[in-house]
């Protein structure tokens, strides 16, 4: 039965799927592979690269920043993010549709565009600055670039699309009628919320928290340019240890470990939303 | 939810107030960027005193800037047919075939849109300083090849899953063989999503920073790695320009694509 349909089939499968594979596995996995073994192999294996992270304090004190900045930029994107999802799915579909094109356009914007346009907000003599201080709001120009507040402006702005698009890719599949039976009930407006649409949107906030959360751990432009000189993340460790220190197996250490956490976290997040669903709502 | 205006209470006012707050956050920087890049002032102010061009002629006129734009096209290009290409016998792959593990490949093709963007992008700038490759377009072209995979996987896989598999039946009942089906049937109807995924496999490209940051030499830069070098001294209000112009790239791809769907809508049936 060398020639059966099935097997057939198979065959034309891998065939279709070989040239991607191939590409994927020789310009990503084995790449990838090849930072797992730097981190552990020094003329010899050694685990050298990871004690250090353990040992020297300041290289935990990145890891905790890095984690805290995650978790307030996740926090900012829920609470904006959240109203605005609810409001795409309940507004007409037409209206929805050309209020969406500005989430998405953000979205498909270049994040160091996105960050330059921060940074042209937020600078000492920036635009906020000129008009807080033209309308007297502030005496002088506030510190609001290079600092943890920029940081977190900043991050906010790149990320706050995955949020809403992983809401309103939830949110969409919310039978309306659930809702409108809760009122016939007699439920009030927030009573219905509480008890009926916001336990069904569930998935989407585990989602898109845990998207937000991933995708803030490894970032790296936008703290770069707009945080100040304590305020490091992990991904900007790793370029510097690249690039300055040329510390390459104490880099690749930090990234196997960033790279830990990120599949652990989308292996979490897969359970909730799939993300095909996520980037649907932003492209078709 | 359907019963607009006829309830709507203070709860629901200021949920929609704080909506339209939030639109106004994430559109306004970028509106703001496009009004600033036609200022006349020499520093960046909003709004802006006068209107002139002077930026675009700075970016348009600078060698460097105008061989970045060179690279970025090339790069993105290469990107383009690569991605397409691949992406697209994946995607028929996926969709079409009976295979095991199927959720699996899916998970591999999706992953580099998870995996942070430094560590690939590390990762191959390890693998091509052995192989004396960096600074090398297809280098670069290679690395977002991997990055555009998903987008361009995830495009034309919901393309073919809204089309009616009866088309291509109807074809092999009526004699064609495999091939043919697909070249005369299948790919016609699912054209503008396969375009569509081009156009974003190409901005993917041209609006990536990192894996060019780490592959490109001195003398190749692409137009993010320009910018990024120049924020490194200064907001010099070129960027601005120079962003206008990225921002103009992502909403013609927007806008191509809407057209193409709508097309494809009405050809797919």
């Amino acid at each position: 039965m060398a020639r059966s349909p099935e097997r057939q089939e198979r065959w034309r499968s891998l065939l279709l799927l070989g040239p991607a594979l191939v590409v994927l596995g020789a310009f990503f996995v084995y790449p990838l592979f090849g930072i797992l073994t730097r981190s552990v192999y020094k003329a010899g294996y050694t685990l050298d690269a990871y004690r250090q992270i353990v040992r020297v304090p300041v290289y935990l004190t990145v890891f905790g920043l890095t984690f805290r900045t995650a978790a307030l930029v996740t926090l900012c994107c829920l609470l904006l993010g959240y109203p605005l999802a609810y409001v795409l799915v309940s507004v007409r579909p037409r209206r929805a549709r050309l209020l969406t094109i500005v989430v998405v356009l953000p979205f498909f914007t270049s994040i160091i565009v996105r960050t330059y346009a921060w940074m042209v907000l937020l600078g000492r003599n920036g635009l906020v600055n000129q008009w807080l201080v033209a309308l007297g709001l502030a005496p002088a120009p506030l510190p609001l670039l290079y600092n943890q507040a920029g940081v977190l402006v900043g991050m906010t702005y790149v990320l706050l699309p995955f949020m809403v698009l992983t809401l309103f890719s939830v949110m969409r599949g919310i039978d309306p009628a659930l809702v409108r039976a809760a009122h016939s009930l007699g439920a009030s407006r927030a009573q219905a919320f509480v008890r009926v649409f916001l336990p069904l949107s569930w998935p989407g906030i585990a989602g898109g928290t845990l998207l937000v959360f991933i995708l803030a751990l490894g970032f790296f432009i936008t703290p770069a340019l707009m945080g100040g000189p304590s305020d490091i993340m992990i991904a900007m460790l790793i370029e510097r240890e690249v690039e300055i220190t040329l510390n390459w197996s104490f880099a690749s250490a930090l990234a196997v470990i960033l790279l830990a956490l990120t599949l652990a976290g989308f292996a979490l997040y897969s359970r909730a939303v799939r993300l095909e669903r996520v980037f649907e709502g932003g492209t078709t | 939810m359907g019963d607009e205006g006829q309830r709507t209470g203070p709860g629901t006012v200021a949920v929609r107030a704080w909506a339209g707050v939030v639109l106004v956050f994430l559109l306004a920087p970028v509106l703001i960027i496009l009004v600033v890049s036609f200022s006349a002032a020499d520093y960046l102010t909003f709004p802006p005193p006068g209107l002139s061009l002077r930026w675009y002629r700075r970016f348009f006129g600078v060698p460097s800037w105008r061989q970045a734009i060179g690279v970025s096209v090339q790069v993105a290009s290469l990107t383009m047919v690569f991605a397409t290409g691949l992406g697209l016998l994946a995607a028929l792959a996926l969709v079409r075939g009976r295979f095991r593990r199927k959720g699996l490949v899916y998970a591999l093709l999706l992953s580099p849109a998870i995996v942070p963007t430094v560590i690939t992008a590390i990762a191959l700038y390890f693998f091509f300083v052995r192989l004396k490759a960096t600074g090398s377009i297809l280098a670069m072209a290679l690395g977002h090849t991997v990055l555009a995979l998903p987008v361009v996987v995830i495009i034309i896989a919901a393309t073919l899953q809204g089309f009616d598999v009866r088309y291509e039946q109807a074809a092999l009942s009526l004699g064609a063989s495999r091939l043919t089906a697909l070249r005369r049937i299948t790919l016609p109807l699912i054209a503008p999503g396969v375009l569509s995924a081009a156009l974003f496999a190409f901005l993917t490209s041209f609006d990536e920073l990192l894996i060019p940051l780490f592959l490109s030499g001195v003398e190749v830069q692409t137009l993010t790695v320009r910018i990024w070098n120049s924020l490194q001294l200064e907001v010099d209000p070129t960027i601005a320009a120079v962003s206008s112009f990225l921002i103009g790239v992502t909403t013609a791809v927007l806008g191509a694509s809407a057209f193409l769907r709508r097309r494809g809508e009405t050809a797919g049936g």
